[in-house]
């Protein structure tokens, strides 16, 4: 909710139709700046302190039991390798229509993360299964490459059957003020996604390095036209924390106040145990609201963390804990 | 509050704690009866159910206790200072070990959540006693002249808002600067002084440095005015805090008041709103409102009035009120019947007056004393509860212009003990810092304690500072 931002008037075309109202900010580079920069500030220890609080929340029983289905639906199981092969990737996408071969109850994932070149074979695994296919296109997971060559690698997504794309911003042109240029790069980008395809606008927060760079990061990506906000590529030292996924959960409750659009959010990378993801689903529930407990809405980009869900599915079913070889190893 | 996502109970054992169907006086390292037999009970405020049946002290019982605090003053204070900062160390490492057993007694008998006693009172508590261990070999080189003496016997009366931290706060630097206490903890809230009592022995603690006398009113009374009494501390209402005032004139004995309060919390238009949020939910909902330093008058700025208003409203609607020993309850009982129609007359008075009370979706537990957490918006200075303390879940918001009307504002109170200030810009902080008449100013945080930091109020709010080396000040004859 900014502050000092220009009372809204004129309309500009780009962007999600419903933020019409906020469009006349992305009119110039100091415009956008200024709106970006009249954002609240963030407090470092309060945000901290205020994830942490959250994290304590005593989850157990049914809720636990509710808690691990709907943090399965939110997983895109993801793999992220050069060394990815078409059958790695066949046995992801099977995995994630039915990730415990041995409990049919069990939910399929939401979608299966891969590069755009393996997305027709993803694509094969999952038909008829409701899984999506999301792929990381636009120079992933750098993002430096020129327009043309990222929008290329996002037309050769789309084309083979991507239903998401997730996209990194150009961290650079971010840290150097240059705000328009991100924002032209992703509405070009949102463009080459065209209809079939929603767009996930990874924004590397620990390369952004400041709290309030993450909000400003998130407004932008709003504004241009994403459809989810991620944390992260799960390629750096530090990926999802509890505190910048709240800053991001706050972001998008304060922008659908606004504008009456909602926008998704995935936290990626670093989210490994079952204690993790709960935590993170009492965020989403504390923060933006039951609104978000949807994996239309909201996202987990993990590996490691669906067989730790698994494991902890099968112990609230049998009263034991399995192990390991009792969940599939990809 | 029915969402798709319904905590389920998580409770924490109480079978931690064994609490006995009766209790006596501690005196001179020993439980006894009352001398005149008279008990009172002690409730459990969430359920009103009866938790154990105390001794109550008279004046004959205090009379007792003070000249067993005398005798072992002479042994005590002429023991070294490293070797007093062991039994205080003891204790202190006594406390973290008992730590579960006693914030689930002190939930049980002061009706907060277990989630406050549990990770703020008890390792503050335990963080006390360290802290001023580590003071009582140094008290020649905390500047109050090269070797400061005990004053004697002190005479401490602590309320109910925070049972065991008050002790913590009252005994500690009491006990490292080498004086015997004789504490009365509050008449609704005795328990955990009376495990403190354990711990005493636990740590072997000589007989009657510290002793403890459960009572009402009359027993602090009789406490403060004892003859033998060198150093009286107290920490409650500001009307009681008079009286002692008034007992207390005149004679030699030393004294420190720490009373109530109506901190201001100043949100400027700059100020990390979600934060603000966070820090006026913790200003004035920590243990339901009932403490001293709460922010009960939220100052916002014109500008943002609306929008922080909306984002506190949404906030408090996910506060969780109940039962104060499940882990995920954010707001526990009143302590008392008599606080909670306290507040509740408080609260009407200020609907009469023309405030707009609001209060979240909150359906509240059918016994014990409990009240939602409420919120009253188109306040004046002029309102009842724009001015005095309620001690209990209310907010009162009014708003300003100018960074000036801002302070006028805050410090328009009897009151001066805390202030809040929230804004991105550090030299507002400092300039509006500096202008606010309150023992503790905070700036874009609330609610935070140290064993390291001084307390204390300005005005009506007390005189004499807890804490840090301050503290010590209190305890030692510095003239």
């Amino acid at each position: 909710m900014p502050t000092n931002a220009p009372a809204p008037t004129a309309e500009r075309s780009g962007g999600t139709p419903g933020v019409h109202a906020l469009m006349d900010v992305t009119a110039s580079d100091a415009s956008l700046r200024r709106f970006l920069h009249g954002l609240p500030g963030v407090d470092t220890v309060g945000l901290e302190a205020r994830a942490a609080a959250l994290g304590t929340r005593s989850i157990k029983t049914t809720a636990k039991a509710y808690a691990i289905d709907l943090a399965i639906s939110m997983v895109d199981l993801t793999t992220l390798e050069g060394a990815d092969t078409p059958g790695k990737v066949r046995a992801l996408g099977v995995k994630a229509v039915h990730p415990d071969p041995t409990d049919r109850t069990t939910p399929s994932t939401a979608a299966v993360c891969v590069y755009p070149d393996m997305v027709a074979t993803a694509r094969a695994a999952v038909a008829g299964s409701g899984v999506k296919v999301a792929s990381v296109a636009t120079a992933f997971p750098a993002g430096r490459a020129a327009l043309e060559v990222k929008l290329a690698d996002v037309r050769d997504a789309v084309a083979a059957g991507a239903d998401e794309i997730d996209m990194v911003i150009d961290r650079g042109a971010f840290l150097a003020g240059r705000y328009l240029k991100v924002y032209d790069e992703i509405t070009a980008v949102r463009e080459a996604c065209g209809t079939s395809a929603r767009l996930k606008v990874i924004f590397e927060t620990g390369e952004l390095s400041t709290y309030d760079n993450i909000r400003r990061a998130s407004w932008l990506g709003m504004l241009a036209g994403a459809d989810f906000i991620k944390t992260s590529t799960g390629k750096v030292a530090v990926n999802a924390t509890p505190a910048n996924t709240l800053l991001m959960l706050e972001a998008v409750r304060d922008f659908r106040e606004r504008t009456g659009v909602q926008i998704g959010v995935k936290p990626a990378g670093g989210i490994r145990t079952t204690k993790d993801a709960i935590k993170f689903l009492v965020l989403v529930n504390e923060t933006a609201g039951e609104d978000w407990l949807d994996n239309h809405w909201f996202r987990f980009g993990a590996s490691s963390l669906l067989n730790d869900l698994l494991m902890q599915r099968q112990k609230l079913a049998t009263g034991r804990y399995s192990g390991p070889d009792y969940v599939t190893v990809d | 509050m029915a969402s798709v996502f319904e905590y389920a109970p998580a409770p924490e054992s109480r079978s931690v704690v064994d609490i006995a169907p009766s209790y006596g006086l501690f005196i001179d390292g020993e439980f006894v009866e009352a001398a005149d037999g008279k008990v009172f009970k002690t409730v459990s405020p969430s359920t009103e159910e009866v938790l154990s049946e105390i001794a109550q002290a008279g004046e004959a019982d205090v009379d007792r206790a003070v000249r067993a605090a005398r005798t072992a003053f002479g042994k005590w204070s002429a023991l070294p200072g490293s070797e007093r900062a062991k039994y205080l160390f003891r204790i202190a490492r006594i406390i973290q070990e008992r730590s579960r057993e006693l914030a689930v007694l002190e939930t049980l008998d002061n009706g907060k959540p277990i989630k406050e006693t549990r990770d703020a009172d008890l390792p503050l508590v335990a963080a006390h006693f360290f802290y001023y261990a580590g003071w009582a070999d140094k008290l020649d080189h905390a500047g109050f002249g090269p070797s400061p003496r005990p004053l004697g016997v002190a005479g401490q009366v602590i309320p109910w808002n925070f049972p065991l931290l008050m002790l913590a706060w009252k005994i500690a630097p009491a006990l490292a600067t080498g004086n015997t206490v004789v504490l009365k903890p509050a008449e609704t809230t005795p328990l955990s002084a009376l495990f403190f009592a354990d711990i005493c022995r636990q740590a072997g603690l000589p007989k009657g440095v510290v002793n403890i006398l459960p009572g009402y009113g009359d027993t602090g009374a009789a406490l403060v005015a004892h003859p033998d009494v060198n150093k009286v501390a107290f920490t409650g209402s500001t009307a009681v805090g008079k009286q002692i005032a008034r007992t207390v004139a005149g004679s030699r004995k030393k004294l420190t008041l720490e009373l109530g309060g109506k901190g201001a919390n100043i949100v400027f238009d700059d100020a990390p709103i979600d934060q603000a949020v966070e820090g006026i939910v913790s200003g004035i909902f920590f243990n339901q409102g009932q403490v001293c330093c709460a922010g009960s008058r939220l100052l916002v700025q014109e500008s943002v009035q609306d929008e922080l208003l909306e984002s506190l409203k949404r906030r408090l609607s996910t506060l969780r009120l109940g039962d104060p020993l499940d882990k995920n309850t954010d707001i526990g009982a009143i302590n008392s019947a008599e606080q909670l129609s306290r507040i509740t007359t408080l609260v009407e008075r200020g609907e009469a007056e023309g405030a707009e009370r609001w209060s979240p979706d909150c359906e509240l537990p059918t016994s014990g004393y409990w009240f939602a957490p409420t919120l009253f918006t188109n306040v004046t200075q002029a309102h009842t509860v724009a001015r005095d303390e309620i001690f209990g879940p209310v907010l009162s918001v009014l708003s300003f212009r100018t960074p000036e009307e801002a302070v006028a504002k805050a410090n328009n109170t009897p009151y001066g003990l805390s202030a809040g200030i929230w804004t991105e810009k550090g030299s507002r902080i400092l300039a509006v810092a500096g202008k606010l008449r309150a023992g503790v100013i905070w700036s874009n945080t609330f609610n935070k304690f140290d064993p390291t930091s001084p307390f204390g109020g300005y005005k009506e709010s007390g005189f004499g500072r807890e804490g840090g080396r301050h503290g010590l000040e209190a305890y030692l004859d510095v003239r």
